[in-house]
């Protein structure tokens, strides 16, 4: 049977969502194995342990790990994959600043950020900003790829009961340090797990005009803030704010896309939500050509207006 | 120290893509082709790093068709130096662009290897960490800011909930994401003086790299399509549609 190592993205506490989707991916290769590196890791393994799916988790606790850095991460998980036919990652920026360095390390071609799995080496991906979907098959002996997280249902956080197994053999490659990091602090929920997104473009005009009104809906709804390039580059909102082919990817159940015309790099990242509702004032704009719902007008009446008919 | 800067020829960011019916790839006949638009900010953090006094040569490197000499010629014309182009007519995937690239690093020996994180047109976002892992040497990936300090490279990364600092010995590999900075336009004098700088031309064979490639590509299809949808009158019928969605 197929062996699967899995990457477990985590704070070395909590195990991260974008984890759940990739066991949901491995599963259909083969057997799950999690693979929790960190420093101090203890309740991240025991929470890998607990998702279903897993069969087993190993646990490689060092303080060269702490920060998932890749000259540290990779070298560990190529020696392990001589037990293991297949590593899959999150395409998150953890995922995909490490899967690459492990694939040449055990000298085969990622396949990054799959759709689907259509056979025990044959995956489908986004080619072009997701203009084109590729069918690929790997003619490797060891599968290394990422996997798209809202391509697959989050497999459940319980119901599992995985042995826990400490592993050795992480040591610190000495060419790169951790300094620190800037992580925005937010209520709201991530942009990448929210079931509704209400997202901002160019049309905002500033970041106090972006904020007065697209924060008063998002708080209504529950939803998480998105942006699009435009609004990102204008400085409006932080960059981890940005959905598309270069930022986020996101399918959540409703999408609500504000003054954002829909430039094809944006549409490759949240042309798969569920629902997409475009409030625009150019009745032209390419957004309304992949809108369930469209609403032509000028959204400083409009948003407003909504936010005050919903209760 | 020497920067090597790696460049590819992509389709125009801005031309939709159209699937070809046979279902074999992306149409490219006659389609605008442009530099990768981030090696574009690759080329332009060398050039800004070299203005700084850190770097004192930028070499740009593209493996590619013949055609490739296009973009290497605009990089020489921004500011590189010389430019060498790994000819191939073939489809070459990021492992093999990977030892290519190893193969001039231990030729040239650069202190710095900028990448694009991307390139727009197979979406892989992986060549970097391979030359990275190939040569042994620490990545800076998905760069937001870039700052050489005496033997090291500080680089300030775009990650999932905002940015990481990471510090890294030299030699390093870094890859460039969208905000690292505003590449320059070339100007017509510069583009003349492009035209005579050096631009060597090699194989993939010079280097001993096979490019066959590891994935087969079975198919290459139209994502699926969304059902066109409706547009609605006034707010009043958008809060009617949000409360069918069970989300108002």
């Amino acid at each position: 049977m197929t062996k699967v190592l899995v990457w477990v993205e985590h704070d070395n506490a909590t195990v991260k969502d974008a984890t759940l989707a990739v066991v949901t991916a491995a599963a259909q290769l083969g057997e799950v194995t999690a693979l929790v590196a960190g420093s101090a890791c203890d309740a991240a393994a025991a929470a890998a342990a607990q998702i279903e799916g897993v069969a087993r988790v190993l646990k490689a606790d060092d303080a060269s790990l702490a920060n998932a850095l890749a000259e540290n991460v990779a070298p560990l998980v190529a020696s392990l994959m001589a037990d293991y036919d297949a590593f899959l990652a999150p395409a998150t920026t953890t995922g995909k600043n490490v899967a690459p360095r492990v694939a040449a390390l055990l000298d085969v071609m990622q396949v990054s950020d799959i759709l689907s799995v259509e056979g025990p080496k044959t995956f489908t991906r986004p080619i072009y900003a997701g203009n084109a979907i590729a069918t690929v098959e790997s003619a490797d002996a060891k599968l290394v790829i990422t996997v798209r997280g809202t391509a697959f249902a989050k497999a459940n956080v319980t119901g599992g009961s995985a042995s826990v197994e400490a592993v050795g053999g992480a040591a610190d490659a000495g060419t790169s340090t951790f300094v620190g990091s800037e992580i925005a602090k937010s209520e709201r929920p991530e942009l990448t797990a929210a079931k509704i997104i209400v997202s901002g473009g160019r049309a905002l005009k500033d970041a106090e005009t972006f904020a007065a009104t697209i924060t008063p809906l998002a708080d209504k709804l529950g939803a998480a803030i998105g942006a699009s390039r435009a609004a990102v580059d204008a400085g409006y909102v932080p960059n981890d704010y940005q959905v598309g082919q270069t930022g986020k990817i996101v399918a959540p159940e409703v999408y609500i896309a504000v003054g954002i015309s829909g430039a094809i790099q944006h549409l490759a990242g949240m042309k798969d939500s569920k629902t997409i509702i475009a409030i625009n004032k150019d009745e032209d704009a390419p957004i309304f050509q992949v809108a369930d719902l469209g609403l032509v007008g000028d959204l400083f009446t409009i948003v407003p207006e909504l936010v005050g008919k919903l209760v | 120290m020497k920067a090597l800067v790696c460049v590819k020829r992509v389709i125009d960011y801005n031309v939709k893509p159209r699937v070809k019916a046979d279902g074999t790839g992306v149409d490219l006949a006659n389609v605008k082709m442009s530099m990768n638009p981030f090696d574009e900010i690759a080329v332009e953090e060398a050039i800004r790093c070299k203005e700084k006094g850190v770097v004192t040569e930028i070499v740009a490197v593209s493996v590619g068709p013949q055609k490739a000499q296009e973009t290497l010629r605009t990089a020489l014309a921004m500011g590189a130096d010389r430019a060498i182009l790994v000819q191939t007519d073939d489809e070459v995937e990021p492992l093999a662009v990977a030892k290519i690239v190893k193969g001039i690093a231990d030729e040239e020996q650069p202190g710095l290897i900028i990448t694009g994180k991307q390139a727009i047109d197979d979406d892989s976002n992986q060549v970097g960490q391979m030359v990275a892992a190939l040569l042994g040497r620490p990545q800076g990936t998905f760069a937001n800011e870039v700052a050489v300090e005496g033997d090291a490279v500080v680089v300030k990364r775009e990650v999932d909930g905002g940015l990481e600092t990471v510090k890294l010995a030299l030699p390093a590999v870094v890859t460039t994401d969208l905000r690292l900075n505003e590449p320059r336009y070339a100007s017509l004098p510069n583009i003349m003086k492009a035209k005579s700088k050096p631009l060597s031309v090699k194989t993939p064979a010079d280097y001993g790299v096979d490019t066959a490639p590891r994935l087969k590509t079975l198919k290459v299809g139209e994502p699926p399509v969304r059902v066109a949808g409706i547009k609605v009158a006034d707010v009043d019928a958008l809060v009617a549609k949000l409360k069918e969605l069970g989300v108002a």
